[in-house]
């Protein structure tokens, strides 16, 4: 006999939730690290809403869609690092010898992800009401920022799963964490793309992926209902998704030799 | 309890290759009769563990088949994972959940249906002494105690088959002789055990048939009685308490058998007729008015057929240079 | 199964000689232990010399290790002074040297703080992995250990600093100060890397778990946030300009600036902060020393 998809699903994800939720230094920097660097941007980046051109008065307004991204890398590192860990110890080989299905074992792992990832976006959410950031877009807007939050953690977290699957090795996997974390520094985090002066900062924020994820929280809080800024957003997001899944599948191949 | 059936092990002519050009597992026939305990004996790297992941279907072979249960390991793979059951090499614990939650997740897993779950949980975790620690986290449980837990959740969904990989390795003593008992009385009930160790004792102790494996192949197969019996006779051993008299007590053992190995200061013979010329050794030595500083009767064991068919001791001989890959990570 | 132990009772039989005379010793015997005799590496500066060398060996070997203490001060030279360099406009903002030299004199002296944290953890993955105790019993001075650390911290420091001063000059940093200047920027430089190794070597040293990383990591990275990061102390507002204002890392900041631009600012007050911390954590790591030899 063997579990229905649902239940696969449903129980790895229960499981992934609790083990995260039963690891509070996990959740600390999820939590801590976007609030502390908002709290201390949102002062010492105040001078930026003088320069002509920027789209707020409200440095922590502009800055609070940060948070989201920010959290979502915490997200990859920790879904990378748990999932190698179980490859470390074996308990994949275990979860690999019952009927599970290949799509069941991340997908268990992933809708964990997304709840979690919904959760966080709360915080943010309550959080930045906390700082004095205002989201123009009002309740509806809070629900499509889950909605978003959740999704990008998703996206991310596929490619700490591809870490995970190819190295095998919650260290690497933890290596990774400055490569990852420079698609935050160089994009629009600081700054509106419109006022980068360095030419080549400019370029690459306008082609790194990120600039738009961040646009699209941004400009919920700011503009309210920007068509554009959440088509890409969401955009972005459904495009990292599907290509962290692909490669997902690809790191399986050779991780899960299964027959 | 497990039907007694079609729950035997064929292997014929296993290949399995890795990237590099390591052979792990280098053309292993070998055949496991239902309901027997059979010991996979070998140092580290002879490829015991290798050969664990292809029966289990968690690695495919490069060549030759491979039979469980009546079914291909490659092409009925997961049929195969219903009927068995494994405890790998590592304990495969996630260290956050407690005993109970494993055992739910892996009865749910097995599709246990749910009003069954807690009681098959229940039992097993009883069956391995762990009830009162059911409610504690992994991560708080002693060696034993996990590998205890691992063999309940490998018996979850009744399999008529057990891979036990390197069981007991680092548990102490106590826990050992826990664990060797679960085994037997598995083996009462009519589960097959394909038991991978490099501890000559618990071949020696659990298995009906020992297979040794060295640098991928299988170097001899037979129960520990018979491969101990066809490396010869015991021999006995003797230092002369004079290191001159070595060659008088050379004379005198040779009269009751042929010259065997011994240490570089003393004299050993086989014995041909066994154990019960050692009196009349004693009586002879004493007759020649020798003295001597040790005298020893060796029994054939384990190591000694490894010794006489590899060149080697299995218990020296764990720095082998070739480790076997880690199969996940260097696929050929 | 039981029949084939049956020889196994044999197997123990053993039987000695009549003589009652012990054996004599086997040639293959380990001769009576030599008194010891004095190491040579014994003295705090030789146990301290023997584990630089190790630290820097392995800093070396394993390229891994040295990757993230590069790219971070990297990432955020170019985030910082090039996604930032609009600031440069704000009114007020008045910096001889430029936006780049501005941030690059943050990102220098936080590199140096986090070449010291990064050592902490050195010392804590050492202890996790038992090396440290190997190292706490061979060595014949103790504190040697611990000055041994802080020469790798400023190893790896230098490394780091140089690869991050290249490429800010190759990005076209002005510098307007003079060589006395840079020389007491790096000085300034190398005596923040003793402070910040001496506060994690001392949480290290009690914790022995890597585990205690963030509590080495969080109060460097909050003191060198909430100082004037982005742009000068009077350009900041509200609660941020208070806290900046008694921030000891405000002075370092100030100072550096000024070293580089050739404007001195707060200079003497930097170094006697600097100099005034690294006596502190001197002790807080000698003290974590002692907690780490009882607890053996």
């Amino acid at each position: 006999m063997s579990a229905s998809l649902i239940t696969q699903v449903g129980s790895l994800a229960q499981r992934s939730m609790l083990k995260t939720l039963r690891q509070p230094f996990q959740m600390f920097p999820i939590i801590f690290f976007p609030a502390i660097l908002l709290i201390i941007n949102a002062s010492g980046l105040h001078a930026a809403t003088l320069l002509p051109g920027f789209p707020t008065h409200s440095y922590v307004s502009f800055a609070i869609a940060v948070a989201f991204i920010q959290g979502a890398m915490f997200s990859l590192i920790n879904t990378g690092t748990n999932l190698a860990e179980d490859i470390e110890t074996g308990f994949f080989n275990r979860l690999a010898l019952t009927p599970l299905r290949r799509v069941s074992l991340i997908a268990g792992l992933l809708v964990g992800v997304a709840a979690l990832g919904a959760m966080q976006s709360v915080v943010y959410i309550l959080l930045g009401v906390l700082v004095g950031a205002h989201l123009d877009a009002g309740l509806g807007g809070a629900l499509v920022v889950i909605v978003l939050g959740s999704l990008t953690a998703l996206a991310f977290s596929s490619f700490g799963c591809v870490a995970a699957l190819r190295t095998g090795s919650s260290e690497a996997v933890q290596g990774l964490f400055p490569l990852f974390f420079v698609f935050i520094f160089l994009s629009s985090s600081n700054l509106p793309r419109s006022l980068l002066k360095t030419p080549w900062f400019h370029t690459v924020a306008t082609w790194n992926p990120i600039s738009y994820l961040i646009e699209g929280f941004r400009s919920l809080y700011i503009f309210g209902w920007d068509q554009t800024a959440l088509l890409r957003g969401f955009g972005v997001a459904i495009g990292l998704l599907l290509l962290g899944l692909l490669a997902v599948q690809w790191a399986m191949k050779t991780r899960l030799q299964r027959t | 309890m497990a039907e007694k059936g079609d729950n035997g092990i064929e292997v014929d002519g296993l290949v399995r290759d890795f990237k590099g050009g390591v052979r792990a597992v280098d053309g292993i026939d070998l055949r496991v009769a239902p309901g027997e305990i059979y010991g996979f004996l070998g140092p580290n790297g002879a490829g015991k563990s290798t050969t664990s992941l292809i029966l289990t279907t968690l690695l495919p072979p490069t060549a030759g088949s491979a039979r469980v249960a009546g079914l291909d390991v490659v092409h009925h793979g997961s049929e195969v994972r219903r009927l068995i059951g494994a405890s790998l090499q590592d304990s495969a614990l996630d260290p956050f959940l407690t005993g109970s939650e494993h055992m739910r997740l892996q009865s749910s897993l097995h599709g246990l249906p749910k009003p069954q779950r807690e009681a098959r949980g229940r039992e097993l975790l009883a069956q391995v002494g762990l009830t009162e620690a059911a409610e504690r986290k992994v991560g708080g449980y002693s060696g034993g105690m996990k590998r205890r837990l691992d063999l309940a959740l490998a018996l979850v969904h009744r399999p008529r088959l057990l891979f036990l990989d390197e069981p007991t390795t680092g548990l102490d003593p106590q826990s050992r002789a826990a664990l060797w008992d679960e085994v037997r009385r598995l083996s009462v009930d009519g589960v097959t055990v394909f038991l991978t160790t490099q501890y000559l004792e618990e071949a020696d102790a659990l298995a009906d048939r020992v297979g040794i494996i060295d640098h991928g192949r299988i170097v001899a197969e037979g129960t520990p009685a018979e491969l101990k019996a066809a490396i010869g006779r015991p021999s006995v051993e003797a230092v002369p308490h004079d290191p001159g008299e070595r060659e008088r007590l050379a004379a005198v053992l040779e009269r009751f058998g042929e010259p065997a190995a011994a240490a570089s200061n003393g004299v050993a013979v086989r014995l041909p007729r066994g154990a019960g010329d050692l009196a009349e050794i004693v009586r002879a030595i004493d007759a020649e008015n020798l003295q001597v500083a040790d005298l020893r009767l060796h029994s054939p064991t384990l190591d000694d057929v490894f010794l006489a068919k590899t060149g080697r001791s299995l218990e020296g001989s764990a720095e082998d240079d070739d480790a076997e890959p880690a199969p996940e990570t260097i696929p050929a | 199964m039981g029949d084939e132990n049956e020889a196994a009772t044999n197997v123990s039989a053993t039987t000695h000689t009549t003589s009652g005379e012990p054996p004599p010793t086997p040639p293959s015997s380990p001769s009576p232990a030599t008194p010891h005799e004095p190491q040579a590496r014994s003295t705090v500066w030789g146990v301290a010399l023997a584990i630089a060398w190790r630290g820097v060996h392995t800093y070396v070997r394993r390229p891994e290790l040295a990757i993230p203490s590069l790219v971070f001060p990297l990432i955020f030279l170019a985030s910082f002074a090039g996604g930032l360099s609009a600031l440069g406009g704000v009114p007020g903002f008045d910096f001889p040297a430029g936006y780049t030299a501005f941030q690059f004199v943050f990102v220098l002296l936080q590199a140096a703080m986090f070449s010291g944290l990064f050592t902490g953890f050195t010392i804590a993955f050492d202890f996790e992995s038992g090396f440290a105790r190997r190292l706490m019993l061979a060595a014949g001075n103790r504190r040697g250990v611990a000055l041994g650390y802080a020469l790798v911290a400023l190893t790896r420091a230098t490394i780091t600093l140089t690869v991050v001063t290249g490429v800010a000059l190759l990005a076209g940093m002005q510098i307007t100060g003079d060589g006395v200047d840079m020389f007491g920027l790096y000085a300034l430089a190398a005596l923040l890397v003793l402070v910040g190794f001496g506060w994690a070597a001392g949480v290290a040293f009690r914790f022995r778990t890597i585990q205690a990383g963030p509590l080495m990591q969080t109060p460097v990275f909050l003191i060198l946030f909430l100082a004037p990061v982005f742009v000068p102390l009077p350009l900041l507002r509200g609660w941020i300009h208070s806290v900046a204002s008694v921030n000891p890392a405000t002075a370092f900041l100030d100072a550096g600036r000024g070293l580089i631009s050739g404007v001195h600012n707060h200079t003497a007050l930097a170094y006697i902060c600097a100099v005034a911390l690294i006596g502190v954590f001197t002790l807080w790591t000698l003290r974590g020393l002692l907690a780490a030899e009882r607890a053996g």
